[in-house]
């Protein structure tokens, strides 16, 4: 009988939840139901596998809620279509929003997705929503599709965290991001160009003092464990632990190490060099990296703010793919570009756009995801879908299906085997190959 | 013969609608039509007063920019595809002269100078362009502005162009070697709010009184919430020779405004019209106070204004599809 990885050494703990429920009775039945259908993804030589195939997803998270209408489902000249209009793209018959001339240049890359239908517009749920693929509830938490890549793709032996997140200014990211996995695969925040604060040695500590100094709180450590093993504590060391490894690999965080004629390329702005840090990560191995821009949320002139927004992220992400591209890591790296929603197709009294969560779009690209394609299909102003539509539940077998894991699988956690994506949602084949 | 103007008497005396929101308009210098765009990227001209509309369609997006020529024989209208489009209006069917694709992106403002025979426009691709009223040929373009241009006013001698952008420099041109002659600094107009990241503001609208040399420039402050349109509206008072501001003209009691054009009435009063989500407003100023000295409510969200001095007539163009003729007198 194994115990549970923090168990105590108590008798109590030799018999887990899932172990209980399969051995007894009528709920026995319910128990491997609910296991049966599920292979772990986690353990031995299917992990193996997976991390050898060395995949990575990227995440744009175009914060407050993107208008689809100005980016990838224009609808020009008609009642909700707004000012900007739509331009060709490389793909024939393929039109996006004018404020994307250079992201239509690599349309062939791309496949714009028209028809989300996520049914909540408020910001948190909204987010919780893309990010996890289920709906928040008050009796369960799940983990961000951040720390389950950090979790299933990540190899640990390159010493970089396999989650992080870049923002303008270092800020968000932690919170409950990893739930059940475990602070571990929290993410870690960085910004801009910056390495991840604190990651020098102070001046007056040797080299010979910084080693005594971790074999102390090593030793420390493993006499603690030994009796009180938890979560947390495994939390804490790994944290320890990782910004030693951090240390070690600091540069890999420092955009100025890039050429500067590729500084110039992706802009110089916030998100230019968040891209580039991007780009640096992932080359490095990073797993997962999510990089945030601010601020889609436009109840107020939409249309001048939207220039404004789409102005920096639209030369930096064509640059960003078609890199991605050049480079030969478009195969092994998932792009994905999303919202908490989008935007009403009625524009306010202010040149403004509110919240919509029933008709709207996301892009994803790389890994298995069909190159140049379009997928579902929004009606003449763009009000409801009428084709294809789909939702955060998919999405998110959709995202973990494109990097090669069998999203209908399970996870590994403390002995208990828990599904990686909602069960009741499937993934969109119609856009993997 | 006009009564003399009396503001606390402003009230609507026409209101004509079209089939979508309004954007912006103008009247003719005659007085005798005015010209609104809409969310259908359409002109409407109205007869003044009988309201007789007809509607021209050409520009594949919306207007903002529009000018009459001082003769009232043309209009100038500049879409936000980049196009200006140059119409004869008072004949019995209105028609296009001629089409340029003048600028990359938006095209923010239009001005016609004094004497009829130059247009300047502004625009998202922060170029400055001239153009013969006459051929429709260009005459000159320079840059020197680092943000979006919102706005532009000839000075009345025709001798300096001047320009708004997004941060609210207002940059003085002299129009026959384009150089920078000076720049005013209305950055109170412009607002970046960290917390949302964003900028947010610029000089939307800009007026100069020749005799008392002043300059107006119009646009919004206190942005604590620009994406909820929370800001409030502000008319920037400047001496000309001085580029010194000597008002800042703000209002209480209006949390949602921002002041999309102002213009002068010949006693100096600075008139600004706000919408946003306070409603719809005329905001009346003199160099006496900063606080307004009248306020008229108008029956709707309004988002452009055009005064016609010798008939002390303001066209309003509004979210509620109307085109509104106020008058300034019993």
């Amino acid at each position: 009988m194994s115990l549970a990885h923090y168990a105590c050494g108590s008798r109590e703990h030799g018999l887990n939840r899932r172990r209980f429920l399969q051995r007894s009775g009528s709920t026995a039945v319910a128990g491997s139901a609910i296991a049966g259908g599920l292979g772990s993804l986690t353990t031995g030589l299917a992990a193996e596998q997976l991390k050898a195939q060395d995949m990575r997803i990227v995440v744009f998270n175009m914060h407050g809620g993107l208008s689809q209408l100005e980016s990838w489902d224009p609808k020009p000249g008609t009642k909700t279509g707004g000012p900007c209009r739509s331009i060709p793209t490389s793909v024939p018959g393929t039109h996006v929003s004018d404020l994307l001339p250079y992201t239509a240049k690599q349309m062939h890359h791309l496949c714009v997705l028209r028809g989300v239908n996520t049914s909540e517009d408020d910001h948190g749920k909204g987010a919780y929503m893309m990010l996890t693929g289920r709906r928040q509830t008050a009796a369960a938490d799940y983990p961000q599709i951040g720390a389950v890549a950090a979790r299933m793709l990540n190899d640990e032996s390159r010493g970089l965290p396999g989650h992080i997140v870049v923002t303008p200014g270092g800020g968000g990211g932690k919170g409950n991001e990893a739930a059940y996995l475990g602070p571990k695969y929290s993410s870690i925040s960085l910004g801009g160009s910056k390495p991840p604060p604190n990651t020098t040695k102070p001046d007056g500590i040797n080299d010979e003092a910084e080693l005594r100094r971790h074999d102390f709180r090593r030793r420390l450590n493993e006499e603690f464990l030994t009796r009180r093993r938890t979560a947390i504590t495994d939390a804490y060391t790994h944290s320890y632990e990782q910004a030693l490894r951090l240390m070690e690999r600091r540069d890999v965080f420092d955009v100025s190490k890039e050429p500067q004629a590729d500084q110039d390329r992706y802009g110089k702005h916030d998100l230019g060099r968040q891209c580039l840090m991007a780009r640096r990560l992932l080359e490095n191995g990073v797993s997962f990296v999510q990089v945030t821009h601010s601020n889609y949320d436009t109840h107020n002139e939409n249309f001048n703010f939207h220039i404004e927004q789409l102005g920096e992220f639209d030369r930096a992400f064509a640059t960003f793919v078609s890199d991605l591209f050049d480079r030969g890591m478009l195969e092994k790296t998932l792009v994905v570009v999303l919202s908490e929603f989008g935007r009403t197709p009625n524009i306010n009294l202010y040149y403004g756009r509110d919240h919509w969560s029933k008709a709207w779009s996301i892009v994803m690209a790389g890994g298995k995801v069909a190159r140049g394609a379009v997928f579902g299909k929004t009606n003449d102003e763009g009000t409801e879908v009428v084709d294809g539509q789909v939702d955060h539940g998919a999405l998110f077998h959709t995202y973990l299906q494109a990097v090669g894991v069998d999203s209908t699988q399970s996870i590994a956690v403390d002995g208990r085997e828990l599904p990686i994506a909602d069960p009741a949602a499937a993934p969109v084949w119609k856009v993997l190959t | 013969m006009n009564l003399p103007i009396d503001i606390t008497k402003t009230h609507v005396v026409h209101q004509w609608k079209h089939d979508r929101p309004l954007i912006a308009c103008r009247i003719s210098p005659d007085g005798q039509q005015a010209v609104s765009t809409s969310e259908d990227s359409s002109l409407q001209l109205w007869r003044i007063p009988g309201g007789e509309k007809t509607v021209l369609k050409g520009h594949e997006s919306w207007v903002h920019a529009l000018c009459y020529s001082p003769d009232s024989q043309q209009l100038v209208s500049g879409g936000c595809e980049g196009s200006l489009m140059w119409w004869a209006v008072r004949a019995d069917a209105p028609s296009l002269l001629r089409k340029s694709d003048a600028h990359s992106g938006w095209i923010r403002g239009v001005a016609i100078s004094p004497d009829g025979s130059t247009l300047a426009s502004v625009g998202n691709d922060m170029l400055v362009k001239l153009w013969s009223m006459a051929s429709g040929e260009k005459i000159a373009e320079w840059g020197g502005h680092e943000r979006h241009i919102y706005s532009v006013e000839f000075h009345p001698s025709g001798n300096q162009l001047i320009t708004g952008d997004l941060l609210g420099k207002v940059h003085v041109w002299n129009v026959a070697d384009r150089k920078l002659e000076r720049t005013i600094e209305a950055t109170p107009l412009y607002t970046e709010n960290k917390g949302q990241q964003a900028e947010y503001g610029g000089v939307r609208s800009l007026a100069y009184h020749a005799e008392r040399k002043e300059l107006i420039a119009g646009g919004t402050h206190k942005a604590t919430n620009p994406f909820g349109a929370v800001h409030e509206p502000l008319i920037l008072r400047f001496g000309w020779d001085d580029g010194v501001l000597r008002k800042s003209h703000a209002c209480e009691g209006i949390p949602g405004g921002l002041v999309w054009r102002v213009q002068w009435l010949k006693d100096g009063t600075a008139v600004g019209v706000s919408g946003g989500s306070t409603g719809g407003l005329l905001l009346f100023f003199n160099d006496s106070q900063e606080k307004e000295i009248h306020r008229f409510k108008l029956p709707s969200l309004a988002r452009d204004m055009d005064i016609h001095l010798e008939s002390n007539m303001v066209a309003t163009a509004h979210f509620d599809s109307h085109l509104r003729i106020s008058v300034m007198n019993v």
